[in-house]
């Protein structure tokens, strides 16, 4: 017998922390080498982390809930036979400073019992307002004893919530970390003061949630958001689409949409103005050859944001197919971990749920991103001076004004308007 | 204070009660010339004659009854069952008769009768002498069951059992009989029947049994206190009716309560007590209420190492202990 551990797995090019969102199994089950043992999610993603090895599980050091850097470890597990293969390899230098790691933080993590709390223990709790949050177990698995309420209650310093005394936090072992963990804590502290009356309802935040709001607070509170619109004269495109998309759902099985000609129109652009397509390193910013877009996907109770990878080889036929496509994985909750990374430009279809205006928050650790309002008729007034009922559409952009200023976005919303003005029959093709 | 054995208690406070009135006798097999198997009866034969220390037919039923109707006649009889696992033919009467009379009669009548009977594994008694019957009667409102650990309560007890004017079960565990000594007054004394008793002061948890099972864990919570576990032990002495006041105050004084019975687990006396404490204490408890019993299986095995798994030990009990303090 030989006890194996298990690490948190590289599930995407660049993710670098992963949350355990659901144990699927327990201490004492056995698995088979790749048998998915847990559900983890990662940058708005949800996977299965498989076991390495064939073996029974003999202990579970990450719970539900905690996220856990790349590489760390998640759990032992018994393998049958001697000294596995694995063992006698070499370990990495990175696996080596992990396996410190662990044993420094050891007690730190393996608490799965720190918040089952005994009715002695809620009942003293909630009696002397103890912010159990911040007390330390000594039981078993880190669980809070009715003694170690007691002695809290004898020593007189009682932890009340919101008090001074912060939560014990992993140790970062990386600055990475750090940058997440001001993200991090907004919400929670959040949490604990809003008043919940009778018949509110609770509703537990789940590992997506909680990643949309760390990237979400992150976003903002990083990238200094500034916020632009232009007003586009669509006419012509309702025109044309309109005179195509029946053929088009036809031949093709699926809708052509407007928004994957404002996608088409947005690649173009950007690659006449590389600037846009780019991201804040700290240090430097780094312009991305690649045009991968990001599109902002919602469904009943989260956003998730697929990419189409190298849009600029497309042509509107094929945005159009894929747009479709990772939708409907999306709302099915099929969406794979590479289909969500790498994304260097986020286009959000605002308008589908009839928005005029809004300001959308960046992608992180993208430099911009362009809502697309919906397309509304209204009386212009025209070069000659007349009154017409044109469609009119508004693009509105939030970029980093860290990586973007005025100018360039200007030029870029520009060059986006000309470009959607000027379809017509004539001058584009679907394919 | 002398030290005696167990046993040596029982004989004491039966001799000293025959001396003390007149209408105590013992009936029984064996008890009278032979001095009874586990010599509970040395020497009051003797002493008394055979009018005061009758030996009987091999007749459960005719012991339980003939002491019955005796004692609503005013005696006061003590009945003893050879082995507790012999009782079953006197249910009938012990339930039916002895337990309800009061009852039945409006205070008419009671019966002050005394039923002593050996139980309890660990001899290599196997099936038919090894039982623990208390179960059986402890859901008869109008019987008194006492199953004291040391010399000195079963003293105390069965002197207030003979004295007490409703029938009472003594059962008295055989391993026990020479295995536990103490220390017990010379002078006279009885000790209240429906009253538990602290056998150990602690803090981290609480131990409840009773028999001879509060021995182990008395011995365990010396194991333990070198560990800085700190056990609080009561021994019910009394499991029916049980000291309810006692039992609520010991499972809140720590919170993490563990209940010792060597009867099977299911329905004993330990789930009762579980019951009490899950009614009384939610608020207290840090940890759920355990129980060690025997298991769930027909009889004592006579294989000595399947009686060995069958029956309560003191590593058993230690380590029951220890999860508890973990927890």
């Amino acid at each position: 017998m030989a006890v194996e551990k298990i690490l948190m797995p590289q599930l995407g090019e660049s993710v670098t922390e992963g949350t355990i969102e659901k144990w699927l199994v327990g201490v004492g089950d056995k698995v088979n080498k790749y048998d998915p043992i847990a559900e983890v999610n990662t940058d708005k993603v949800n996977a299965e982390v498989p076991s390495s090895y064939t073996g029974t599980i003999k202990e579970l050091v990450a719970s539900e809930g905690d996220t856990l850097e790349v590489g760390e470890l998640v759990c032992y597990i018994e393998v049958e036979g001697g000294v596995s293969e694995e063992e006698t390899q070499e370990a990495s230098p990175e696996q080596k400073a992990i396996e410190n790691h662990d044993a420094e933080a050891g007690n730190e993590q393996d608490q799965p019992m720190k918040r089952r709390y005994s009715p002695a223990v809620l009942r003293m709790a909630q009696e002397q307002d103890i912010d159990l949050e911040q007390v330390k177990g000594s039981g078993k698995g880190g669980r809070i004893t009715r003694k170690d309420i007691q002695a809290i209650i004898d020593s007189g310093e009682i932890p009340k919530k919101g008090g001074a005394k912060t939560q014990p936090t992993k140790e970062a072992p990386e600055p990475k970390q750090a940058a997440t963990v001001p993200a991090q804590q907004p919400p929670k502290a959040n949490a604990t003061e809003v008043p919940v009356a009778e018949g509110d309802v609770e509703i537990p935040v789940t590992g997506v949630r909680r990643a949309i709001a760390n990237n979400m607070v992150r976003s903002k509170h990083e990238a200094p958001h500034a916020w632009t619109m232009v007003e586009v004269d669509v006419t012509n495109l309702v025109n044309f689409r309109n005179s195509v998309k029946g053929d088009f759902k036809k031949k093709e099985g699926y809708s052509l949409t407007f928004f994957s000609f404002f996608i088409k129109a947005v690649v173009e652009a950007l690659k006449e103005f590389p600037q846009m397509n780019s991201m804040w390193a700290g240090d430097k910013i780094v312009q991305k050859k690649d045009i991968n877009m990001s599109i902002a996907v919602g469904t009943d109770d989260a956003l998730f944001v697929p990419v189409i990878k190298n849009a600029d080889e497309k042509s509107i036929k094929g945005i159009a197919r894929e747009v479709t496509e990772l939708a409907k994985k999306a709302r099915t909750g099929k969406l794979k971990s590479d289909e969500m990374q790498g994304g260097t430009f986020t286009v959000n279809n605002t308008g589908a749920f009839g928005s005029v205006q809004s300001m959308g928050i960046i992608n992180y650790p993208q430099a911009a991103i362009l809502q697309v309002e919906s397309i509304v008729k209204r009386p212009v007034v025209m070069d000659n001076g007349m009154i017409a009922v044109r469609d009119m559409v508004n693009l509105c952009l939030s970029l980093d004004h860290r990586v973007l200023d005025g100018m360039v976005c200007g030029h870029f919303l520009a060059r986006v308007k000309e470009k959607l003005e000027n379809i017509s029959k004539e001058n584009t093709s679907v394919y | 204070m002398p030290v005696i054995s167990y046993i040596q208690a029982v004989t004491q406070a039966l001799r000293e009660e025959m001396q003390r009135d007149k209408d105590v006798f013992v009936l029984g097999e064996d008890v009278g010339v032979r001095g009874g198997v586990f010599r509970a009866t040395d020497g009051l034969y003797e002493e008394f004659g055979e009018a005061r220390v009758i030996d009987t037919p091999l007749a459960e039923s005719a012991i339980a009854g003939v002491g019955i109707g005796a004692a609503m006649y005013g005696k006061r009889p003590v009945a003893e069952m050879q082995f507790a696992d012999f009782i079953m033919p006197a249910v009938n009467q012990i339930i039916s008769e002895a337990a309800k009379i009061r009852y039945r009669s409006n205070n008419d009548f009671y019966c002050p009768i005394t039923i002593r009977a050996p139980y309890g594994g660990g001899v290599h008694g196997a099936l038919y002498h090894s039982q623990s019957v208390e179960a059986i009667f402890a859901s008869v409102p109008g019987l008194k069951i006492v199953m004291p650990s040391t010399p000195y309560d079963v003293k105390g007890l069965l002197k207030a059992a003979i004295r007490d004017d409703d029938p009472v079960l003594f059962f008295e565990h055989k391993r026990a009989y020479r295995l536990i000594k103490g220390e017990v007054p010379e002078e006279d004394y009885t000790l209240p029947i429906g009253k538990a008793d602290v056998k150990r002061e602690g803090e981290d948890i609480t131990v409840i049994t009773y028999g001879l099972s509060v021995h182990f864990a008395l011995q365990a919570a010396e194991k333990l206190e070198k560990d800085g576990i700190s056990a609080h032990i009561l021994d019910l002495r009394t499991v029916y009716p049980l000291d309810k006041d006692a039992i609520i105050e010991a499972a809140s004084k720590t919170g993490k309560v563990l209940l010792i019975t060597e009867d099977n687990k299911e329905g004993s006396i330990m789930s009762e007590v579980a019951a009490i404490i899950s009614e009384h204490c939610l608020f207290d408890l840090d940890a759920p209420i355990k129980r060690l019993a025997g298991p769930d299986v027909p009889a004592m095995p006579y294989s000595p190492p399947m009686e060995k798994y069958f029956m309560i030990n003191p590593d058993k009990v230690e380590k029951a202990m220890r999860e508890l303090a973990e927890f």
